[in-house]
């Protein structure tokens, strides 16, 4: 068992390096634990390190921010105050019995099968998010993949898709997604956005109270126009097709109403389809610590404290809003954690310029949200035989019979009759789905582990000890 | 049809692993899923039920679509596993084990 640290950090992305930064410069001892090779999450995700690759394919959009969070770090980890657990897997934080602290309980190892576990007093959750998929007929096909996985393969391994991309979905993503696939060298032949221009225009004025970021998005649809790429708005990709990858899809215009226009479906040829439906907060370890969630987010206070004592929450984990959210929302956690630790209550006025950004950027995500909903009738356009659970292979015409003529009306008892939900991923992708089935809102899915863990590993647990 | 590497990336160095049993180029850093995709391969997996093709979804390892066996090992998540010289890759089929 390692040292004991006085904060574990989990997640290395904007919150979390915010955090462990924030509490560094008031000298508290951080062991920041990340399951990448390198800092930075996936907002700054880097070419792997041993790739000498002389740059990335494009400067990132915050490049200067990302220097300045890199350059803390190398200095903090220098000085001893923070330890940087790279390519270690968080499963399970556990609360120790009588106020002992936590016990991180990580995986690491080539085949992520070492099992690692830190002591800490406080714990900054800053797990990050991951993207919401609605199923559609051939979303399983090899070549069609996540927008941000696209992103993810592009920015950290330097690879495309395919050579000729349709990015689709809807949410501020897409634009981004496709600008670099774009610049990387592949043909964007079409970006498909289900959302409306009406939306966007209804929602102006929390829009306009952050013009940055909406300048932001006009800067990714410009460089677009440079590659002849014109989003389209209000249409939706209804079908991929292939045998046994992808060949085409068929895009087509959506009503006023979200509904499928009648008449207008094309089909367009592509080997990759890069879609995404926005983002969904990772809450497993704190479901587990026990911290209340709102919806499926988790739950935090002014201070960025959750409602389990010594545990704190920032970033994508407690509401998608984006990395200057999170970086907001880790400084504070941070500052807060630096407090508490010395057993004074902080004065949040050091905060207030952070403070002030988080109130602005939590409305603006509120905002975007809004606009970017999924087209209404994406539930009745998944066929029968639409894979829903990708792991268990469960189309929707079981999840249906199962909701229908056996009266499901959860997504548990869903998972009880149909295995959706049930395997590797543990209703990660499918949840959405499902949910949109049953015909309940969608939540959180009580996973005692993060990831799977090796039996050997379990086994190779310290008995808790009475004390 | 294969999926293109874009310009600026140079690996430096090259080393070579087998995808069921034919060479594909590999560089230091570079994930299983990278290098597949690189060589043209977009799927490296059966399902169990309808033995249907899946590779990279994700790409973050969330999805646990990607699964591969390197090196005799089943079900490694190829958008995260980088690779070595000399490593065996293959096609998973169902479970990858025996009894699959």
């Amino acid at each position: 068992m390692a040292e004991r640290t006085r904060l574990a950090v989990v997640g290395a992305g904007p919150a979390g390096l915010a955090g462990a930064l924030a509490a560094a410069a008031r000298g508290v001892r951080v062991t920041l634990v990340d399951a990448a090779e390198q800092a930075g999450g996936q907002f700054f995700r880097r070419p792997a390190e041993a790739f000498a690759a002389r740059r990335p394919p494009a400067p990132h959009p915050r490049e200067h921010t990302w220097e300045r969070l890199r350059d803390a770090l190398d200095r903090y980890r220098a000085a001893g105050t923070v330890t940087h657990l790279t390519e270690h897997h968080v499963w399970c934080v556990e609360r120790l019995p009588a106020s002992r602290g936590f016990a991180v309980h990580a995986l690491c190892g080539p085949a992520q099968e070492e099992g690692v576990t830190v002591r800490a007093d406080a714990v900054l959750l800053a797990t990050g998010g991951y993207e919401r998929v609605l199923p559609f007929p051939g979303w399983t096909l090899p070549g069609v993949v996540t927008a941000g996985g696209a992103q993810a393969v592009l920015k950290g391994q330097l690879v495309l898709p395919g050579r000729t991309v349709v990015v689709a979905g809807t949410g501020p993503l897409l634009l981004p997604v496709a600008a670099g696939l774009a610049e990387a060298g592949a043909r964007v032949a079409a970006l498909v956005e289900s959302a409306g221009p009406r939306a966007l225009l209804r929602r102006a004025p929390a829009l306009a109270g952050q013009p940055g970021k909406v300048a932001e998005g006009v800067h990714y649809a410009a460089r677009l126009l440079r590659y002849g790429v014109r989003p389209l708005a209000r249409h939706t990709v209804v079908e991929a097709h292939g045998a046994d990858r992808l060949e085409a899809v068929t895009v087509a215009a959506l009503d006023r109403g979200g509904r499928l226009a009648p008449g207008t479906a094309r089909r367009v040829r592509c080997d990759a389809l890069a879609v995404g439906h926005g983002l969904l907060p990772h809450t497993d370890l704190a479901e587990t610590l026990g911290c209340a969630l709102s919806g499926t987010d988790v739950r935090v206070d002014t201070e960025q404290r959750t409602d389990v004592p010594g545990v704190w929450a920032a970033g994508e984990t407690t509401g998608v809003g984006g990395a200057d959210l999170a970086l907001a929302e880790g400084h504070i956690a941070g500052r807060s954690i630096a407090a508490r630790l010395r057993g004074t209550a902080p004065d949040p006025r050091a905060w207030a310029v952070a403070d002030r950004a988080r109130t602005r950027l939590r409305a603006f995500a509120a905002a975007l949200d809004a606009v970017y909903a999924p087209p209404s009738d994406w539930v009745d356009r998944m066929t029968d035989d639409t894979t829903v659970c990708r792991c268990e292979e469960v189309g929707a015409g079981r999840v249906r019979e199962a909701v229908g003529a056996l009266g499901a009306g959860d997504a548990r008892s869903v998972k009880l009759l149909t295995r959706a939900g049930m395997g590797w991923c543990q209703g990660r992708m499918c949840g959405p789905a499902v949910a949109g089935l049953t015909g309940c809102p969608l939540t959180p899915g009580r996973r005692p582990f993060a990831r799977p863990v090796p039996l050997g590993v379990l086994a190779g647990l310290p008995e808790p000890r009475p004390d | 049809m294969s999926p293109a590497q874009p310009a600026g990336s140079r690996p430096a160095a090259v080393f070579t692993v087998t995808f069921d049993g034919l060479p594909i180029a590999a560089s230091p850093g570079q994930t299983v899923a990278a290098a597949l995709w690189t060589a043209g391969v977009t799927a490296w997996r059966g399902t169990r039920g309808g033995g249907r093709p899946r590779g990279v979804f994700c790409g973050i390892g969330v999805c646990f679509d990607c699964l591969v066996t390197v090196n005799g090992r089943p079900n490694q998540r190829a958008c995260l596993v980088p690779l070595r010289p000399g490593d065996v890759i293959r096609t998973q089929e169902g479970t990858g084990h025996e009894d699959g």
